[in-house]
């Protein structure tokens, strides 16, 4: 916010703390900043509302995209509710994102914390943790696609080199979710940890003095100062992944979609089947757009529910630190 | 209690940092600290090495053949066949024309997004006009709204427009961004003084003559980090691309990458010929404008 300072007023404007004009004008002398914000409006209104409101029409329609369209109610839901593939998208949709958020965002908390610290090179360290999310996603799939392989990949060779016995990280369930699953931690990671960062850099140095004090430890000072005071922080890292989770396309569409030799779409036993790719291959391989729409709008209701979830999780504790951090300080 | 305390306060506020703290403990801290050095340092180059080994392994990948490339044990050093990879890539798929493709849809987001976002952002900011704060609510509104929920309806749009294949069905919907229009909107009320808006007011100057002259050159690091932030995520796009460029004559990169990988799975020092072609030119702008993007990414989050 800008601190606007109380100007004259020869030109007989009023002057408004957010905003710089000016005496009342008719409507019509506005046109230029209406014309201005015209854009976003209009484009939002046909590229985005319409395309929104069509997909709930769509959503109760059978629909292949070229045939007549046929209205079929609930029909949709309905099918939708005891499709075991979908529900086997959505299980493995939420196992890959808890077991790529959780270590994600540690990981990522910790970097963040030993970046903190007063050393050489912080520079060139932020700007190499961060250099795996501004990649082309599709680009990398493929790398890790190669890295992980069963039989050539170097992850393989150096579990054998070490003597231990190797994994079938493309062909085995928990295999193809952990696959994935680094990938996402590879590439948010360093996102999460800068973010992290920048609030760290906002805490009062205070605080860590007086945990010092007090004779606390590394972990104390993580637990204790450093977790709390970025609650804020933490909760919007959790509900970006977890938009981020649930949404999870380009990855398994590399590593596992339509005709890349690993079996089936999704990978064996659609292991590797997202709720997104799902949705993309109801609607554009078997051109059943109703379907697709239906699939589209479960997700929407399954983020959301994730949203409220994630929101009040976190900011009913986030009274917890306050109370605390005084007693410290007083002690 | 307070003696130490003093002494600790005094020693570090000048500092502002509490990395080096404590001129009190001095005596019994230092192998601790050595100790304490190494881990952290240690932990950072492992977290380095994590973060940049897929590059390298690219880097070896598409420089060697697929003989090379799943020979056992792996070669770790890059060969010498990067060039007839590329080749390879581009008598398989059209590289220069999806190459083309995709600076064309990227670049011309990335100025058009800058363009329309600065103008409105600089109305929003700065001018209070009737309505002004319904629409600007409305438009945060417009964050709630998911991308996935309407992949199938925007295709439907896209191709009642006869816009299926063509590249304007990924320049015109990106062109508004309600999230570009907050950012510099912030950046607008904490950087343009209002006396120099009024002043150029009073020299006459309209309100798109002031937001050429006075708001554009005021709001250069925001709209360098807006612009590369529009054209990395275009350039990375690949769901919207993938479902409206059905023709496979009018490809993005990202979507030409897919293609490859998906049809010429035999040979990979090709495929990953290709996807150094499609990450470079990302990692050489990120590289450039690294400082306005680390900061604002990490200010646009804190502030949102």
């Amino acid at each position: 916010m800008a601190v606007t300072l109380p100007t004259g007023t020869s030109t007989g404007s009023r002057n408004r703390p957010d905003g710089v004009t000016v005496a009342r004008r008719g409507l019509r002398s506005w046109w230029p900043q209406y014309l201005a914000i015209t854009p976003f409006y209009v484009i939002f209104l046909v590229f985005g509302l319409l395309p929104i409101l069509f997909s709930i029409y769509l959503s109760f329609t059978d629909w292949d995209g070229i045939s007549q369209i046929k209205f079929v109610g609930l029909q949709q839901y309905n099918y939708l509710i005891h499709d075991t593939r979908f529900w086997n998208a959505v299980g493995n949709t939420l196992i890959i994102w808890v077991i790529s958020t959780v270590p994600m965002l540690f990981i990522a908390l910790v970097m963040a914390f030993l970046l903190h610290q007063n050393i050489r090179l912080k520079g060139f360290y932020r700007v190499a943790f961060f250099v795996p999310n501004v990649t082309s996603m599709v680009a990398m799939a493929i790398v890790f696609g190669s890295v992980f392989s069963d039989s050539f990949g170097i992850v393989n060779s150096a579990l054998t080199a070490l003597g231990l016995p190797t994994v079938a990280w493309l062909s085995t369930g928990w295999g193809i979710k952990v696959t994935l699953a680094m990938l996402v931690i590879w590439r948010w990671t360093g996102y999460n940890a800068i973010l992290y960062l920048a609030a760290l850099q906002a805490v009062p140095s205070d605080l860590y003095d007086a945990a010092k004090v007090d004779g606390a430890g590394f972990w104390r000072t993580f637990f204790s100062v450093t977790i709390p005071m970025l609650r804020p922080v933490i909760l919007f890292t959790v509900i970006t992944s977890t938009i981020g989770g649930l949404g999870l396309f380009t990855e398994p569409q590399i590593l596992f979609g339509a005709a890349n030799g690993n079996g089936t779409v999704g990978g064996v036993n659609e292991a590797g089947m997202t709720i997104v790719l799902y949705q993309y291959n109801q609607a554009f391989s078997q051109l059943d757009f109703g379907y697709g729409s239906a699939i589209a709008w479960a997700l929407f209701i399954l983020a959301a529910v994730f949203a409220i979830i994630n929101w009040r999780l976190l900011r009913d504790r986030d009274t917890i630190p306050a109370p605390k951090r005084t007693r410290k300080a007083g002690r | 209690m307070s003696a130490p305390e003093l002494v600790r306060s005094g020693s570090t506020r000048g500092r502002g940092r509490h990395g080096d703290t404590l001129v009190v403990q001095k005596p019994r801290r230092s192998r601790q600290w050595v100790l304490g050095r190494v881990v952290t340092h240690g932990c950072i180059i492992i977290g380095v090495v994590f973060a940049l080994f897929p590059f390298y392994w690219l880097l070896v990948m598409s420089t060697s053949t697929t003989a090379q490339i799943f020979g056992y044990p792996p070669r770790l050093i890059p060969s010498t066949h990067l060039l007839e990879n590329l080749r390879n890539v581009v008598t398989s798929v059209d590289l220069p024309s999806s190459l083309l493709n995709s600076f064309v849809v990227s670049g011309s987001l990335a100025v058009l997004v800058v363009l329309f976002d600065s103008l409105a952002a600089f109305a929003f900011a700065k001018f209070r006009f009737p309505g002004r704060n319904v629409l600007f609510t409305v438009l945060l509104a417009t964050f709630l709204v998911p991308g996935n929920l309407s992949l199938v309806p925007s295709f439907i749009l896209m191709s009642k427009l006869g816009w299926v294949g063509d590249l304007q069905a990924l320049i015109v919907p990106g062109i508004a961004n309600a999230f570009g229009i907050f950012l510099l909107r912030q950046f607008a009320t904490a950087s343009i003084p209002d006396e120099l808006v009024e002043a150029a007011t009073l020299d006459g100057a309209g309100f798109f003559r002031t937001w050429w002259s006075v708001a554009i050159p005021m709001l250069r690091g925001g709209l360098a980090f807006l612009g590369i932030f529009t054209f990395v995520t275009a350039w990375n796009d690949y769901v919207w691309p993938l479902v409206v460029l059905v023709n496979p004559q009018r490809q993005t990169l990202q979507t030409a990458l897919a293609q490859l990988n998906s049809v010429y799975t035999t040979d990979y020092g090709m495929i990953m010929a290709g996807a150094v072609v499609s990450v470079v030119p990302l990692i050489g702008i990120f590289l450039i404008g690294s400082r306005h993007f680390i900061a604002n990414i990490a200010a646009g989050a804190l502030k949102g």
